[in-house]
């Protein structure tokens, strides 16, 4: 969790950072001049928590898709690290090497051993090239799917954490069949015996998304997004300029209310107040309270009921006409 | 040989970075750019003569079309639609269309440089055809099969709601009917204007493929000239057999966005049916001519 001086704050966060601004230089004062400034202060730190739920109430898709990036963002291994006990991360494909883009392994959550898995991005540059930032290539889809077997063995539950800006789009991610581990994983991920539940934490960039994005249940936390490509890139082919990511977010419809709105996921996970990098403590409680009675629920139906449950669900969506 | 025409024509146009003054050609462009309008534009009438894409060798298109549309010279496999797979497959010309009165809506009121609502009624009014994917059932030399084929000249064969839908309704067909499935696959991938709907098809079909493998019946995917994104990334790699025509481009991501990322040149022959075949991910590449036989032998040695 970054300091209030470490924070970065995008554009649209300005006003929050000139209210912490000013909390500084108050107690600055303070010190140095001995005067008790105790309430002013105070107006101000509510004054930053109003401003957080306000900028957070009216963004556009451009600005929450901006939102879902924030650097201090929390990632899968810090959700991990603040909402399960006992974790023990697995390594490798088997096959050809470890994807450090792709993280997983068993923990408990809430008494319960759970399989965990996600796309991984850096927090620092150094660490953002090692993790690919979040993009995974083959071996990473194939990694993923190596744990959900596992799980699949020992009957726990799958917990997927989706943050990535898409699969990686290399040479060898190509020469070592990106396609096919993609649609190995979905395929394997509608039959799988075990309850599956899947979360956007951040990124939900298309194939890269769904290649460990079928589920039982699939949520977004609400500062996130999720479809089919990312709004640049969209902005690049079907207006061909990089100038419309605006627009192309706001009509790809990829906010988590609109996606509810569709019937394409099943709930929306609220933050903390502003936004998940405000409080990683909070957003992690939020995000355990809310996967622990779903598992359970889950659990109550045979592996049969499930996948055919599953199977059906993502059979209905779409929309067509017959004439 | 292709390659080298091209340069040439960047030449002409003033490309390379090169300016009028330094550039050492024998004749000098007077006015730039073309002076045409475009209502003044003189179209050649269609439907006579064909230049090879590959060996610029030219034929009439009665010619092409006798050779399945392989080019006699350097066997360059033209791009074609359906109708032409469905003539080239099922024993004379013999099919029942599936499915279709199903087509695409504009559900999301998609608007780029122009809405989704126009782009589908043109396409409409420019094609015979109802969405980018086509359903028939047949006999291939006398063996029942039901093959769902891409429409390209359909906003690239994308994969949509309705592909997606008549995907799963043709394996529903396949498991009632007890018969094999294909899809012959030629798509730049997800349809961008049906945003996430486009995407979850691909969880969609998978389901549906997981069904048909319940029912032990065979799967079988041919690739074609280009199959790209959401279809490589889901049924297209699927089959029970993945096969490919030759020379065709396959991939996740698009070479032009591979080649931006690595900033590097890819390699000859990337992404194509036999560097796909080399690193393992088809069973065999089939040229169109022997299409027909060699499919009916692997639906005779599977049901035998």
């Amino acid at each position: 969790m970054p300091t209030d001086a470490n924070r970065q704050f995008l554009d649209f966060e300005k006003p929050i950072k000139d209210l912490i601004d000013e909390i500084a230089s108050m107690k600055h004062r303070q010190e140095k001049t001995k005067l008790d400034l105790s309430d002013t202060i105070q107006k101000l730190e509510q004054g930053i928590l109003d401003k957080r739920k306000e900028i957070t109430e009216n963004l556009s898709s451009w600005q929450r898709v901006q939102l879902s990036r924030h650097p201090d963002r929390p990632y899968t291994l810090k959700y991990i690290d603040k909402m399960a006990e006992n974790f023990v991360e697995l390594y490798g494909d088997r096959n050809v090497k470890d994807d450090k883009a792709m993280v997983g392994g068993f923990a408990s959550l809430g008494g319960e051993t759970v399989m965990i898995i996600g796309q991984q991005k850096g927090i620092n540059t150094k660490m953002r090239q090692m993790r690919n930032f979040g993009m995974a290539n083959p071996e990473g889809y194939r990694k993923a799917l190596r744990l959900m077997r596992l799980a699949e063995k020992f009957n726990k539950p799958v917990i997927t954490l989706i943050d990535t800006p898409g699969a990686y789009p290399g040479l060898e991610a190509e020469e070592r069949g990106q396609g096919e581990a993609i649609a190995r994983n979905i395929y394997e991920m509608i039959r799988l015996k075990v309850p599956v539940i899947c979360v956007i934490i951040g990124e939900g960039a298309s194939g890269g998304a769904l290649g460990i994005g079928v589920g039982d249940k699939v949520f977004m936390m609400e500062n996130t997004w999720y479809t089919v490509i990312s709004p640049e890139s969209c902005s690049s082919i079907l207006w061909r300029s990089w100038d419309k990511k605006e627009v192309a977010a706001e009509q790809l419809r990829l906010t988590a209310d609109k996606m509810l709105g569709f019937g394409l996921i099943d709930g929306i996970i609220p933050e903390p107040v502003g936004g998940a990098h405000w409080d990683y403590d909070g957003a992690a409680q939020i995000l355990k309270n809310y996967l622990i009675p779903v598992i359970k629920q889950l659990k109550e139906a045979t592996p049969e009921e499930r996948v055919n449950t599953r199977i059906e669900k993502f059979g209905k969506m779409g929309f067509w006409e017959e004439v | 040989m292709a390659k080298q025409i091209e340069d040439f024509d960047a030449n002409l146009a003033g490309e390379e970075g090169k300016t009028e003054e330094t550039k050492s050609s024998w004749f000098k462009r007077i006015k730039k750019g073309i002076n045409t309008k475009t209502s003044e534009k003189k179209e050649t009438p269609e439907g006579l003569w064909v230049k090879c894409p590959d060996c610029s060798f030219i034929c009439t298109v009665s010619e092409l079309r006798e050779s399945l549309f392989v080019c006699p010279k350097c066997t360059f496999h033209h791009r074609i639609n359906s109708s032409e797979y469905y003539e080239l497959l099922f024993d004379n010309n013999e099919f029942t269309e599936l499915f279709e009165n199903i087509r695409s809506k504009d559900y999301l009121e998609f608007t780029d440089l122009k809405p989704y609502k126009k782009r589908l009624e043109e396409t409409w009014s420019k094609t015979d055809l109802k969405d980018s994917m086509r359903v028939a059932v047949g006999k291939v030399n006398g063996n029942d099969l039901v093959i769902a084929c891409m429409d390209f000249e359909f906003i690239g064969g994308s994969l949509g709601s309705v592909m997606g839908e008549k995907f799963s309704r043709a394996v529903d067909y396949c498991i009632l009917n007890k018969m094999p499935y294909m899809v012959i696959s030629k798509s730049g991938g997800a349809r961008m204007m049906e945003s996430a709907f486009s995407l979850m098809q691909l969880a969609k079909t998978s389901g549906k493929l997981s069904q048909l493998s319940d029912a032990k019946l065979p799967y079988i995917s041919l690739l074609t000239d280009p199959t790209f994104g959401g279809i490589s990334a889901s049924f297209g790699m699927l089959g029970d057999l993945n096969i490919a025509e030759p020379d065709a481009l396959i991939g996740f991501a698009g070479p032009r966005v591979i080649k931006e990322t690595i900033k590097k040149d890819l390699p000859p022959g990337f992404q194509r049916s036999e560097f796909i075949l080399e690193h393992g991910f088809l069973d065999f590449i089939v040229p169109r001519k022997e299409l027909k036989d060699k499919l009916a032998k692997v639906l005779l040695l599977l049901r035998n």
